[in-house]
């Protein structure tokens, strides 16, 4: 695992990372509620058949500051800000969580930008007879075991490398927590119902079997309100954080549909 | 005789002098009783003035209410999972709720009459253990049923009014109702009252709330209508009316221990008023906080410009004390304060400054410790650790004058109810501070420094219409005169 490369794009919103590795068309990932402090393996998996490019949003690890975001639109500009700066408009998208709600309304609103989605688990929908749990109400140590169907691996996943600072890493976990707060406190509504039925691209949903946050229903919610065909995926032994629990099984079935 | 029965009565008057030139001379009896007069007055006018300089220099002592539901059952720990949020709608009684509201309004009002300074309230959200989400329901009808003391409301969260505008309205009428005694508190709020319980969003909530009380003091300020474009309010016509009696009531602001807090009430001008459930022990650290705050931005530190809230039991002696006290503070401590940890730290609540600083919210420990003696066996040492002062009256008066100077602290918050606390225990304990321990302490800091937070009361040249005031149809219509 490594070998990717990091640059610094600039976008409206300040400078972002991007990191990016692999041969073949190009593939974007928008990450989910806790972003990507560190490379990950259901990356490199992605990365054996695709050109993977993985723009940081702001708020999250690598990305610039969510504090001047505002509104429901201030979030879906940057989003689409950071996936032009990183040279993916017109690539397929995968967006995970609360990436995966952006990912859908970059989808919805700039339909020739996006050739494949995917997404995995995304917020932006509410059912009030199955809500979504509340992520951000939880007794320490147990947001990870909530998100994961493998908490101790996430956790390590999450945790602060050897040779790194910890304070600056709770600072940095601390804001990728208040960007996601931003965009989806209190119930999780982006009201992207509303556009769901602009998204032409084709798209494929991922969502684990054992997903503790958003419950399953919400995959064939999603199928049902997005314009274009769409294939729904549910994936074994994985929670809320698929792409981590079973990042093979992720990947492949993501290969496979861009392949198709 | 009959010159003196035509003459207009003097002692009405407003300008002596005038009315001494206008005074036939002739009978020198009259004009003798005219000046005693005059002078009798004027001892009266400089007593009173040196009275209230004299009061207004020196330590202020508060009465606060938390209103606490008192039947909560013994059980609670094991079978409800918080207080807080999340807390059993079955629990609460209608009924004893009539009767708490109005045993502790009375309490309130007794306290200002037994010689506090000024009579407490604030605000909670789905809380048990403090039944005001409107606190100023609660002041409006404190302020018909007092008359000096200052209506402390600790306060109004900003930032969960739209448009915050209502805040300034409101505060505004208690102003006017009370003659003048309002003092204006403005907490950001817990993460369980606002982010929880009101949904308000945690990143956002701190830069909305001090964009409300911008909002509040400008409306206050303003001399016409104004519009206000704010990242969170828009209102192309603010006009608070009624306007307040003073010109901006005294702005106290309830925190822990956030940067950020001290930093805004440093900067500003606000009174720090530390709110903490674990006593003088734990406040010490903020208040020395503030204070450090203070002395980097090379301000006076005026005691005054400090508060901090203290429980208290006095009894003869402390052994009585531990004996009478000890229920209503394990109700408080093991009952009221039984908060899931979960909803202590939404992301952005606590600032990276104060992450920073490593600084433990109070709500987590309260969690915390909570639990902990859930797991102990319900033994909080809340005498022992000072979470409440306990002793007799020389005890607390000596513990209290300690800490308060160690603290440099004018303004103290008095927890003389807590838990469960009976009526008669309540009226026991306050009977007991008032007369024996205020007496003690009210003199802390006599003449060393001048009060800039505390109420002004009604201006001494009341405007023509307000005379007319007497004439409503009450005596508490006129309760502020």
């Amino acid at each position: 695992m490594s070998n990717y490369k990091a640059r610094i794009v600039e976008t409206p919103a300040g400078p972002t990372r991007v990191w990016e590795k692999g041969r073949g068309k190009k593939l974007g990932y928008l990450a989910g509620l806790n972003g990507l402090p560190k490379w990950s393996p259901f990356l490199d998996k992605l990365a054996e058949t695709h050109r993977v490019i993985v723009p940081s949003l702001p708020g999250y690890p690598g990305g610039p500051s969510s504090e001047p975001l505002d509104t429901q639109l201030d979030w879906v500009l940057a989003a689409r800000d950071a996936l032009v700066a990183a040279g993916l408009d017109g690539a397929d998208l995968i967006g995970a969580s609360v990436g995966g709600a952006l990912a859908a309304e970059v989808a919805a609103l700039w339909p020739k930008s996006v050739r494949k989605l995917v997404l995995i688990a995304p917020f932006g929908l509410y059912d009030s007879d199955t809500p979504i749990a509340d992520v951000f109400a939880q007794r320490p140590g147990q947001t990870t075991v909530l998100l994961s169907e493998k908490p101790t691996d996430y956790a390590g996943y999450l945790s602060v490398p050897k040779e790194g600072d910890a304070g600056e890493w709770e600072v940095q976990t601390l804001r990728a927590h208040i960007a996601a707060a931003s965009l989806i406190w209190p119930l999780g509504d982006t009201r992207l119902s509303k556009r769901l039925m602009r998204i032409m691209a084709p798209t494929l949903i991922l969502w684990g079997h054992n997903d503790h946050v958003i419950p399953l229903s919400y995959a064939r919610r999603f199928a049902e309100g997005i314009g274009a065909g769409t294939k729904v995926k549910i994936v074994r032994k994985a929670g809320h954080t698929l792409e981590f629990d079973e990042p093979k099984s992720a990947a492949r079935t993501i290969d496979s549909f861009l392949a198709s | 005789m009959m010159g003196l029965a035509s003459t207009p009565k003097p002692i009405v008057t407003s300008h002596p002098v005038a009315h001494w030139m206008d005074t036939p001379f002739a009978d020198l009896c009259h004009a003798l009783k005219y000046l005693i007069a005059r002078v009798t007055v004027l001892r009266h006018h400089l007593r009173q003035m040196a009275k209230s300089h004299k009061r207004e220099d020196a330590m202020k002592v508060l009465w606060f209410h938390l209103m606490p539901y008192q039947d909560l059952p013994a059980d609670f720990k094991d079978k409800h999972n918080s207080v807080w949020v999340d807390i059993d709608p079955g629990l609460f009684d209608p009924l004893r709720g009539h009767q708490h509201y109005h045993e502790y309004m009375d309490q309130l009002e007794y306290a200002a009459k037994a010689g506090f300074h000024g009579i407490c309230v604030n605000e909670h959200h789905s809380n048990a253990y403090g039944m005001m989400p409107s606190p100023n329901l609660i002041a409006a009808t404190l302020a018909r049923n007092t008359r000096d003391a200052a209506l402390c409301v600790l306060g109004n969260s900003v930032a969960l009014y739209n448009p915050p505008t209502r805040v300034a309205e409101e505060m505004a009428m208690l102003d006017c109702i009370s003659g003048g005694r309002l003092i204006a508190g403005f907490p950001v709020g817990t993460p369980m009252d606002t982010c929880y319980a009101y949904g308000q969003n945690p990143a956002k909530l701190r830069d909305r709330y001090y964009e409300g009380i911008d909002l509040v003091l400008k409306a206050w300020a303003a001399d016409k209508p104004f519009a206000f474009n704010g990242r969170y309010t828009q209102q192309r016509y603010v006009n608070c009316w009624p306007r307040p009696v003073q010109k901006q009531p005294p702005v106290w602001i309830p925190g822990g221990g956030s940067v950020e807090t001290w930093q805004m009430c440093a900067e500003r001008s606000f009174v720090y008023a530390n709110l903490s459930y674990f006593g003088h022990q734990a406040s010490m650290t903020h208040v020395k906080g503030f204070w450090g705050e203070m002395k980097r931005l090379g301000k006076e530190p005026n005691p005054f410009q400090a508060a901090f809230l203290q429980f208290v039991g006095v009894a003869e002696t402390r052994a009585e004390a531990e004996k009478l006290y000890h229920e209503p503070a394990n109700y408080f401590y093991n009952r009221c304060l039984h908060t899931d940890p979960a909803y202590a730290n939404p992301p952005g609540y606590t600032s990276e400054a104060t992450v920073r600083a490593r600084i433990t919210s109070q709500v987590l420990r309260a969690a915390e410790e909570s639990r902990k003696a859930t797991r102990a066996g319900g033994g909080a040492k809340f005498f022992e650790e000072g979470h409440v002062v306990i002793g007799s009256p020389d005890e607390v008066a000596e513990k209290l004058l300690t800490v308060c100077k160690e603290m440099h602290v004018g303004h103290l918050l008095l927890l003389l109810h807590f838990g469960n606390m009976s009526r008669d225990l309540t009226k026991y304990n306050t009977d007991l501070f008032a007369t024996k321990v205020l007496p003690q302490i009210k003199h802390l800091y006599e003449k060393e420094w001048e009060d800039h937070w505390w109420p002004t009361g009604m201006p001494k040249n009341p405007s023509k219409n307000a005379a007319h005031a007497k004439s409503t149809f009450t005596t508490a219509g006129v309760a502020a005169q």
